[in-house]
């Protein structure tokens, strides 16, 4: 029900202040918490700031930031992917399996190949039959989990061979002492942010998630955008399978279980809305990097690693109210 | 205006509401210009105005979702401040929607008691004493329905009576109609105008806001016209006349009109044949000239935006065909007929025209970003050049092209609109309703506009169902009336009572041919 608000005649001096504080914290929110985070941690442990310790987080984070990527143009057009957890299972079994099989080389275009047809699968659910993203994705989430386990026999694969395979460089190596994973993660989210603001491609992903309708009266073909947003997706998830497959040289059948909320709750807590529209490649990084800092640093602290899901889940709710309020220019609704 | 002087004087008895001198400004408009209105107890009192005159304005006073930035609201004699709509309900003042606001899936009864529910112990809903006191109301309003289906079961026009039942839950002494009738069939109507009176008969005070001549002369009492924000007088229905309350909405003669030269037509750009949908629109066939304005004209319902959309490549025609320059073109979508230098600033612009989060630039660029765009990269710099260059000839006013779109006037973002589809350079510029919900400034700029782009050489579509636009922008008029084109006039032929026939299925032309109606 839509309700004409009231306009209320006392707005005052200290109201009109409220309000542009509540629209700053949502513009920079995420930033303030980013440096807060990374405050309170340097400030309870020694290590935390060590050039080491950042490295680590931001090796552990570039699975997770990797498919966030693709998942943020998703988000941005208006939709959402929850299957990219399992399909990260599913690539990352793909990859490890067929490296023994038929070559390093040809496993990485074949798990991209495969990845990608699950992605067009969903593109086209969503895109051109119209179906709820949502119910698709989810219902995606499980058949591939299921394919996964076909494929496998529910036995866990693994590389033999693992010393001598230059498929080790995506996981293990490093260049002028970063890691591989955290240079792909970079580079991709550098390429992608570009293409997000530069290109006409990220131009229409934009309009079909703000305003689908007026995108289609522009002459914009929506059915095709959203194909082309879970394509993205899909081929980001198949980057972070590499990685995965590489740095672990072995993968189990649901190595990627979980993965789908914690990449959206990255996504959101970048500030990208789920209703679409807005967002940024550079925002997701951030989110994505406070996921990663709140779970080492708590880590550092001595709290047990499942204390982290708690205090993410907080975070996210804060981020989420503070942005609503922002729009809102009040903290609680009066009704 | 002594006419109104001597009305008010003339009952005894203090108004149940009574408005003077009103006064409400939004940026950049004067909504309402020291407007008075007064209703008495057992009066039916019409607001008449054009879209955009300040009757939603005033009326939104009433029900105390406004505040007035000057004048004085008296209930029963009494100066009262109302702060929010909760207040003006409790003071007895009640205002039924135009957009129906009820919830589909709970029932006649619970939409009725919404926020009153009746209750057992202070927790549970009392089922029994809820249908009572609804099925009361029901009875009162001659509704046959049961109070326990639920709304969405309803035809529309029956909602419209679930609305006012809701209102007479709290015993109102004014009840404000808003234009009810928009969707109502003839007979429900009927229906309504009987609730009305039996209302009036109970002593409650009516105002009635409509644009429909018939019914406010059927209706009311009283009538108060308003005209761009300003009080333009209150006449007894018994004592005036459709000419004079239309001048005095209008503001100016039909005969008028017909001093505007209509310029030699250039080339035939678009010729449409024998256009149809099943079950929207059929043998629709006209063409439209270079440097020409054809206006399309009808009621709701007669399926002006269905024949638009469709030559747009939103619909997809079923019979018939159309040609550009004399090619013979398929329009499979929006993306084709911009190719073909067709278009279309819709109908809705808020959620057809614009990506409101997206800000005027970008907005701008949209439907021809190839033309930006080089190996995929857009230049950006190219896009700031073009959307200012349409920002200096439309006057948009907004700070920057990196404003977003959300935070710009209506009149300001129906410009964006037609800045955006100016610059796709069509040969064919459709505009459905150009002027919906713009302020009144804004208004004639656009119409101005509309003839100048014509004058420039485009072929231009206007469709509109406010007559007085139609009549200023149009060199022809095409009357559409159930989905078939009823008679087409040459701007020096129109007569206001002729293009009615029109629009209601009474030509010569339709009457030849009988087409079922609308019922």
């Amino acid at each position: 029900m839509k309700a004409s608000l009231p306009m209320s005649n006392s707005s005052t001096v200290a109201t009109d202040n409220r309000k542009r504080v509540l629209q700053f914290l949502g513009k920079h929110g995420i930033l303030l918490a980013f440096l807060l985070c990374m405050m309170i941690f340097s400030l309870t442990t020694d290590r935390f700031l060590s050039t080491g310790n950042l490295l680590t987080v931001l090796m552990q984070v570039s699975i997770l930031g990797t498919i966030a990527l693709g998942v943020t143009f998703v988000v941005i057009g208006g939709n959402l992917d929850l299957s990219v957890g399992s399909l990260l299972s599913f690539a990352t079994v793909l990859v490890v399996d067929l490296h023994d099989k038929v070559g390093p080389t040809q496993a990485i275009v074949l798990t991209i190949v495969f990845t990608l047809i699950i992605g067009a699968i969903n593109g086209t659910l969503v895109g051109y039959l119209k179906l709820n993203s949502l119910i698709v994705t989810l219902g995606m989430l499980s058949a591939i989990q299921g394919i996964t386990l076909i494929y496998t026999s529910g036995q866990n694969v693994d590389i033999q061979d693992q010393e001598n395979t230059w498929f080790a460089f995506f996981g293990r190596e490093a260049i002028f002492g970063i890691p591989v994973p955290a240079i792909i993660f970079i580079g991709l989210a550098i390429i992608l942010q570009v293409v997000l603001l530069k290109t006409a491609f990220g131009r229409k992903v934009f309009a079909i998630g703000g305003n689908g309708v007026a995108a289609a009266f522009s002459g914009i073909y929506r059915n095709r955008m959203v194909f082309s947003t879970y394509l993205l997706s899909a081929f980001t998830t198949a980057c972070a399978a590499i990685i995965l497959g590489s740095r672990v040289m072995g993968s189990q059948n649901n190595v990627g279980q979980g993965y789908e909320l914690q990449v959206l709750a990255g996504v959101i807590l970048g500030g990208t809305s789920l209703l679409g529209g807005s967002g940024s490649i550079m925002r997701t990084v951030i989110g994505i990097l406070i996921l990663g800092f709140i779970q080492n640093g708590l880590l550092l602290l001595g709290y047990p690693y499942y204390a982290q899901w708690l205090v993410t889940w907080v975070v996210i709710i804060l981020a989420v109210w503070l942005d609503i309020a922002a729009k809102r220019g009040r903290l609680l609704n009066d009704f | 205006m002594t006419a109104q002087s001597s009305l008010n004087t003339q009952t005894g008895d203090t108004p149940l509401l009574q408005l003077k001198g009103v006064s409400k400004s939004f940026p950049g408009v004067k909504a309402l210009d020291n407007v008075d209105l007064d209703v008495n107890a057992g009066e039916v009192h019409a607001l008449l105005g054009e879209n955009g005159a300040g009757k939603s304005t005033l009326m939104k006073v009433l029900a105390g979702i406004y505040h007035p930035d000057e004048g004085e609201i008296r209930i029963e004699g009494t100066p009262v401040r109302m702060q929010k709509p909760m207040d003006a309900k409790h003071m007895g003042v009640l205002l039924i929607h135009q957009e129906l606001s009820l919830v589909p899936d709970l029932s006649v009864a619970e939409n009725v008691f919404l926020g009153s529910l009746p209750k057992r112990s202070g927790l549970f809903v009392n089922n029994r004493e809820l249908h009572e006191r609804c099925g009361a109301i029901l009875k009162r309003l001659n509704c046959r329905f049961k109070s326990n289906i639920p709304v969405k079961h309803l035809s529309v026009a029956n909602q419209q009576m679930v609305e006012i039942a809701r209102a007479l839950v709290f015993t109102p002494k004014v009840v404000i109609f808003d234009e009810p009738t928009a969707s109502l069939t003839d007979y429900e109507k009927v229906v309504l105008f009987e609730v009305i009176r039996e209302l009036k008969s109970q002593g409650t005070g009516i105002v009635y806001i409509s644009h429909r001549m018939d019914e406010i002369f059927e209706l009311s009492d009283r009538i108060t016209v308003l005209r761009d924000g300003q009080y333009r007088g209150t006449f007894a229905t018994r004592d005036t006349d459709e000419e004079e309350v239309t001048k005095r909405m209008i503001g100016r003669d039909l005969e008028s009109l017909a001093e505007v030269e209509s310029p030699e037509p250039g080339e035939r750009i678009i010729e449409v044949h024998q256009l149809g949908i099943e079950g929207e629109f059929r043998d629709i066939s006209f063409d439209v000239h270079a440097g020409e304005v054809v206006g399309m004209y009808g009621l709701v319902g007669a399926g002006r935006t269905q024949v638009v959309e469709t030559l747009f490549g939103i619909r997809k025609p079923e019979r018939g065909t159309i040609r550009i320059r004399d090619e013979l073109v398929h329009l499979s979508s929006p993306a084709d007929a911009i190719e073909h230098g067709l278009a279309l600033v819709p109908e809705n612009r808020k959620e057809q025209g614009l990506v409101l989060g997206m800000n005027c630039r970008d907005n701008t660029s949209l439907p021809n970003l190839a033309e930006y765009t080089r190996m995929g990269w857009i230049d950006t710099a190219k896009e700031t050049e073009v959307f200012e260059r349409y920002q200096e000839q439309l006057q948009i006013k907004t700070p920057g092209w990196y404003q977003a779109t959300l935070n710009l006037s209506g009149g300001n973002q129906q410009k964006v609109v037609i800045g955006k589809w100016l610059s796709t350079q069509p040969s064919v510029l459709i505009l459905d309703e150009p002027t919906r919900g713009i302020d009144v400034g804004s208004k004639a700029e656009i119409h101005q506009l509309i003839r100048d782009l014509a004058k420039s050489g485009l072929a231009v579509i206007v469709v509109s169902s406010e007559m007085p636009e139609i009549l200023t922008v149009s060199d022809r008029i095409l009357a559409l009336y159930n989905g078939t084109l009823t008679r087409v006039f040459k701007r020096a032929e129109i007569t206001e009572d002729d293009l009615i026939r029109a629009i209601t299925g009474q030509s010569a032309d339709a009457a030849s041919e009988p087409v079922a109606s609308g019922a």
